[in-house]
């Protein structure tokens, strides 16, 4: 359960965060396909290589879907509906992914915010991660 | 056995070398209770960590972290060999201290955030990363292999 005040965090940070998306989302993507191998898999359509057009693009996408997610909160599952669907019956990415994309953004943030990544910052943003990526999976089935 | 490719094994030494355990175990092992708070469970004896301010101030939380964190010098000097290295280790785990082993990969998630934190992109890139991730990961394995 997110709290008021955590609320309050998150919306700042990705509202910060917000002119940088293309930097942010590319950084957390390439960890990703870094570490872990397989999630390239669902993007063999793409060329994905470090400052391609297309990790830029795609990261950016991304961040930006999160950042608009944390301007309201308790609107998640209104906000992501389009998104739902879209993941659900065309991308159908295997939901154990999220958490993989979910702890490489917060190493991205962690580098990029430094000391001002605090534990209660890092607690309140993998609780909205995780909240997010529930309700991405959630018309799944 | 694990194999390691040279740019593994100096991503790990560089980071390593790097790394003081005083500071960063302490920080990881914060984490871990306030972001993951029913992880305090293992912690009874510790005293006080009913609020953030209880654990970032509490001193036995900031000694076991140097210890934990400590501990990966086995690992670091034991590339090659990990799994017996941490043998002993494994059994306490599981018979004294009854800790779930996926509470050590959560820890070594915490592990990772406090080294980007305090690296940057610039030192913890996303191959560095990777080689820290898979040194954090042979050891998670290690810890529980003699659970049964």
């Amino acid at each position: 359960m997110l709290s008021k005040k955590e609320k309050k965090l998150i919306k700042e940070i990705w509202e910060r965060l917000t002119p940088v998306a293309e930097e942010i989302g590319s950084d957390a993507l390439l960890r990703m396909f870094t570490s872990y191998p397989g999630t390239k898999t669902y993007f063999s359509h793409l060329d994905i290589s470090p400052g391609s057009t297309h990790l830029n693009s795609h990261g950016k996408k991304i961040v930006l879907a999160i950042a608009e997610g944390a301007k309201d909160i308790s609107q998640l599952t209104v906000t992501l509906a389009p998104l739902q669907t879209l993941h659900a019956y065309q991308l159908r990415i295997d939901p154990t992914n999220f958490k993989l994309l979910s702890h490489c953004m917060l190493v991205t943030l962690a580098c990029y915010l430094g000391e001002e990544f605090t534990p209660v910052a890092h607690a309140a943003m993998d609780k909205y991660l995780s909240a997010f990526a529930a309700v991405l999976s959630e018309k799944y089935r | 056995m694990v194999e390691w490719t040279d740019a593994e094994r100096k991503a790990i030494s560089t980071l390593w070398g790097q790394i003081d355990v005083g500071e960063i175990g302490p920080q990881a092992l914060i984490r871990l209770l306030v972001v993951y708070p029913w992880t305090q469970r293992h912690f009874g004896s510790f005293g006080n960590l009913s609020t953030y301010a209880s654990i970032v101030g509490n001193a036995k939380v900031a000694q076991h972290g140097k210890t934990v964190m400590g501990g990966l010098e086995t690992a670091v000097k034991n590339l090659d060999n990990i799994k017996q290295a941490y043998a002993k280790l494994s059994v306490m785990h599981s018979e004294k201290l009854h800790v779930d082993p996926d509470n050590f990969r959560t820890l070594a998630e915490c592990i990772s955030v406090v080294v980007a934190a305090k690296f940057g992109p610039s030192v913890f890139t996303p191959g560095f990363q990777e080689a820290w991730q898979k040194f954090l990961a042979v050891v998670v394995a290690a810890l529980g292999k003699q659970y049964h």
